[in-house]
């Protein structure tokens, strides 16, 4: 057991620092929930695929470098510490590219993952309706078969960017007489701009129009739009969940890198005469728990890899709940700790031209409180754990 | 003792709960948000006519104070319905003035304890806000720093707040009309009164938003179920609950203190406003949380309430500061 880099990991790493020192933009692009900034995000995706740098794990004929996962983290590590942008194409690349290389066709990957990858074609997750949250398996949108294809019908919600995205992926029911709620459904991708969809943006807590609603009227989906076998939906889409949950949708090097920022506000706010105070003990215990999520990750990339690529397979089960919990915790606690360090500033917005003065830390703190609800609560999270990992019987549910 | 509210004030909250309850304050939160303070101010209007800001205003200004107690009970209801503008830095403008006295409590003190008047209260102090909240909106914005106190002239561009609704900007500017240690005695007392209605408001709030939740998990159903039935939900609103249940006897407690003019009072304010706003805050994430992704959407007037509690935690005393200032002396009272 080592925790030494080999050459080709410091290597990456540091050909990856050099690239972002040169073009990370050094006045932070506005926010990626807004139309302005989804297009400058856009712009920066393409930058970081120009020099393949937007999808390291992914074999290189995607555009991709066939990293590592270790190699992926590291160089999430030095994408966070140098402050570069966050990614308008996250959804895309962490639930529908894997999706893809286990399910896809070599035609659909083809066709959809450069385009995923250089930012022109940015994907919505269209899984949630109204009255299926948490209970994803009880969704009512349809899928009926036609010639060629499906015409799919129905409401979908809380579409992450959908407002901006281009296409989006999704689950349909498209057997209504399957004997179990989870059987029957069909996974399709299908344009947000087709006829017979209509997108309403809903404003998050801030008001920023962070996801959308979808109207399903009767969209023509083609065969090559589907994902798997027809009916086999919920396989598909779970085989995935995991990375919603685990690492790729949140690497540890976002923590890391605001655990450092986390330090450096507490230096430049902390009464030099007052020792360590509680906010002080908070703030370190952010930095311990941003270290233990990254060695966690080590830990678990030495596990699920052997130095092959991730985006091909490498299931990641159970133990992304694990993950899950630990990391929109995390991300709170860090958050609230900075909020609290700055006193009567935390409660400006980042629109505050004061704001960048102390940090800009409000929409991050708007985000981290969403960590718990989103890829699966937090609550069905600890029943995941309690019963997969630890054994327990399975509850009322 | 009887440590309980009496029947006039009980009945005093619930005529401020029923004229607000149907005031439609939604709308004039969101219409405070967008820098129209039109509705906002015919509502501060009409909760003038009810008496809430006589409440921290002497007799002799015309005003029926200071009466700690009635002001926490206001503040309570005007929590519970998330009634925007600068209220806290009113009824502490009324105090302050009131202790000093002199031509500017001639001037502005009726038109407070009316409601005609709206006041903005900046106190430049260590661990204190550089920012006169909604100084936009207020016909009058003091300026404490040091021992003196000026009345701003103007103020700098609004810093965007978390809570839309609050506007927070610098002071600028004005002339001192008063300095010395009675101000320093003023100011000092003027904050108490701030935080503690603060923490009145903060708990009204927390109240409103568990009332919510707990309507919304009896109805929404997953898994065949009403999500309220699951253990985890219980058990997170029943912790909402008692942490909101302890902090109210706190806030009545710190009121009783400042109406005696005990020199604990402001320790016991300064635990107060901790409790009080922690368990609001703490509301307001359950809130969020159990709402699921509903919960962290603008358009319910849930959002309204949410935003509110993380800044109230820090209006008028951080958590930090309060708790610095419950050690600094032996047990509370
Ligand atoms: C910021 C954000 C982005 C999102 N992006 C997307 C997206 O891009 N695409 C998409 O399809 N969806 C998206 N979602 C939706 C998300 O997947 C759902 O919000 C989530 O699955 C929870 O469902 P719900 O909101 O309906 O909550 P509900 O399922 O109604 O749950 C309400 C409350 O009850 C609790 N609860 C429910 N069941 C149980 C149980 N069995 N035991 C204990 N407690 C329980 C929950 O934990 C929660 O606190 C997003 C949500 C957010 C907040």
């Amino acid at each position: 057991m080592d925790l030494d880099f080999t050459a080709a990991e410091d290597a990456l790493r540091a050909e990856a620092r050099d690239w972002l020192a040169a073009r990370v933009p050094s006045v932070p692009l506005p926010s990626l929930e807004t139309a302005e900034g989804f297009a400058a995000h856009r712009q920066w995706e393409g930058m970081l695929f120009a020099d393949r740098w937007s999808v390291v794990s992914w074999p290189e004929q995607f555009g991709g470098r066939g990293s590592s996962l270790l190699e992926w983290l590291i160089f999430e590590e030095e994408y966070y510490r140098a402050g570069a942008p966050g990614r308008v194409s996250q959804n895309g690349i962490n639930l529908l590219a894997p999706t893809l290389f286990e399910y896809g066709t070599d035609e659909q990957r083809e066709r959809v993952l450069p385009s995923m990858a250089s930012g022109e074609v940015v994907w919505a997750q269209a899984w949630s309706e109204p009255e299926a949250g948490s209970d994803l398996a009880s969704l009512r949108s349809v899928a009926v078969r036609t010639e060629g294809g499906w015409r799919i019908s129905g409401q979908k919600t809380w579409s992450s960017r959908a407002a901006f995205a281009d296409r989006a992926f999704g689950l349909f029911r498209s057997d209504p007489e399957a004997d179990r709620p989870h059987r029957g459904l069909t996974y399709l991708m299908f344009p947000l701009d087709a006829d017979g969809v209509t997108v309403r943006p809903i404003g998050r807590l801030d008001g920023k129009p962070a996801f959308a609603e979808l109207f399903l009227d009767d969209v023509f989906v083609p065969d090559e739009d589907v994902i798997g076998e027809p009916g086999q939906g919920w396989r598909v889409a779970m085989s995935t969940t995991g990375n919603e949950r685990g690492l790729t949708l949140r690497s540890p090097g976002r923590f890391t890198a605001a655990a450092d920022r986390l330090t450096s506000l507490w230096h430049s706010t902390a009464d030099p005469d007052a020792g360590v105070t509680a906010l002080g003990d908070r703030v370190a215990d952010a930095v311990i728990g941003a270290r233990a999520y990254q060695l966690f990750a080590y830990a678990h990339a030495s596990r699920i890899t052997a130095g092959g690529v991730i985006a091909a397979g490498g299931s990641i089960g159970a133990e992304s709940s694990l993950n899950k919990v630990f990391w929109s915790e995390l991300d709170i606690a860090l958050h609230e700790t900075a909020l609290d360090l700055l006193g009567p500033y935390g409660e400006l917005s980042d629109e505050a031209t004061e704001a960048p003065a102390h940090g800009s830390w409000a929409e991050g703190h708007t985000f981290s409180l969403a960590g718990p609800i989103y890829a699966g609560t937090n609550e069905i999270q600890r029943d995941i754990i309690a019963e997969r990992l630890l054994g327990l019987p399975k509850g009322r549910r | 003792m009887r440590f309980l509210l009496d029947g006039e004030q009980r009945e005093f909250a619930r005529t401020l709960d029923g004229m607000l309850g149907s005031a439609g304050t939604p709308g004039v939160v969101r219409s405070w948000a967008s820098g129209d303070h039109g509705p906002g101010r015919a509502l501060w209007g009409r909760l003038g006519e009810a008496g809430v800001f006589a409440l921290a205003v002497p007799e002799e200004h015309e005003g029926v104070g200071p009466l700690p107690v009635e002001l926490a009970v206001a503040f309570g209801e005007l929590g519970r319905h998330a009634v925007p503008g600068p209220l806290a830095e009113t009824a502490a403008a009324g105090a302050l003035l009131g202790r000093l006295g002199g031509d500017a409590a001639h001037v502005w003190l009726p038109q407070l304890a009316s409601g005609k008047a709206v006041a903005s209260l900046c106190v430049l102090s260590p661990g204190g806000s550089p920012y006169a909240l909604d100084a936009d909106a207020a016909d009058a914005v003091f300026v404490v720093d040091g021992d003196t106190v000026r009345l701003a002239d103007s103020h700098g561009p609004v810093q965007p707040s978390a809570d839309p609704a609050r506007r927070p900007a610098r002071p600028l500017g004005g002339v001192v009309f008063a300095q010395g240690p009675a101000v320093t005695a003023a100011a000092a007392y003027a904050a108490d009164v701030a935080a503690l209605v603060t923490a009145a408001q903060a708990l009204g709030l927390g109240r409103a938003l568990l009332e919510r939740t707990v309507e919304y998990v009896r109805q929404r159903t997953q898994f065949g179920v009403a999500v309220g039935s699951f253990q985890a939900v219980k058990h997170r609103l029943a912790d909402t609950l008692i942490a909101l249940e302890f902090a109210q006897p706190l806030v009545y407690a710190a009121a009783l203190a400042l109406a005696a003019d005990d020199p604990a009072a402001g320790r016991e304010v300064a635990a107060a406003k901790v409790s009080a706003c922690e368990a609001a805050y703490g509301a307001a994430r359950t809130a969020l949380h159990l709402h699921g992704a509903v919960g962290y959407t603008a358009e319910p007037d849930l959002s309204l309430w949410i935003r509110k509690a993380r800044p109230l935690r820090t209006a008028w005393g951080t958590p930090a500061v309060c708790r610095a200032r419950v050690l600094a002396g032996g047990t509370l009272r």
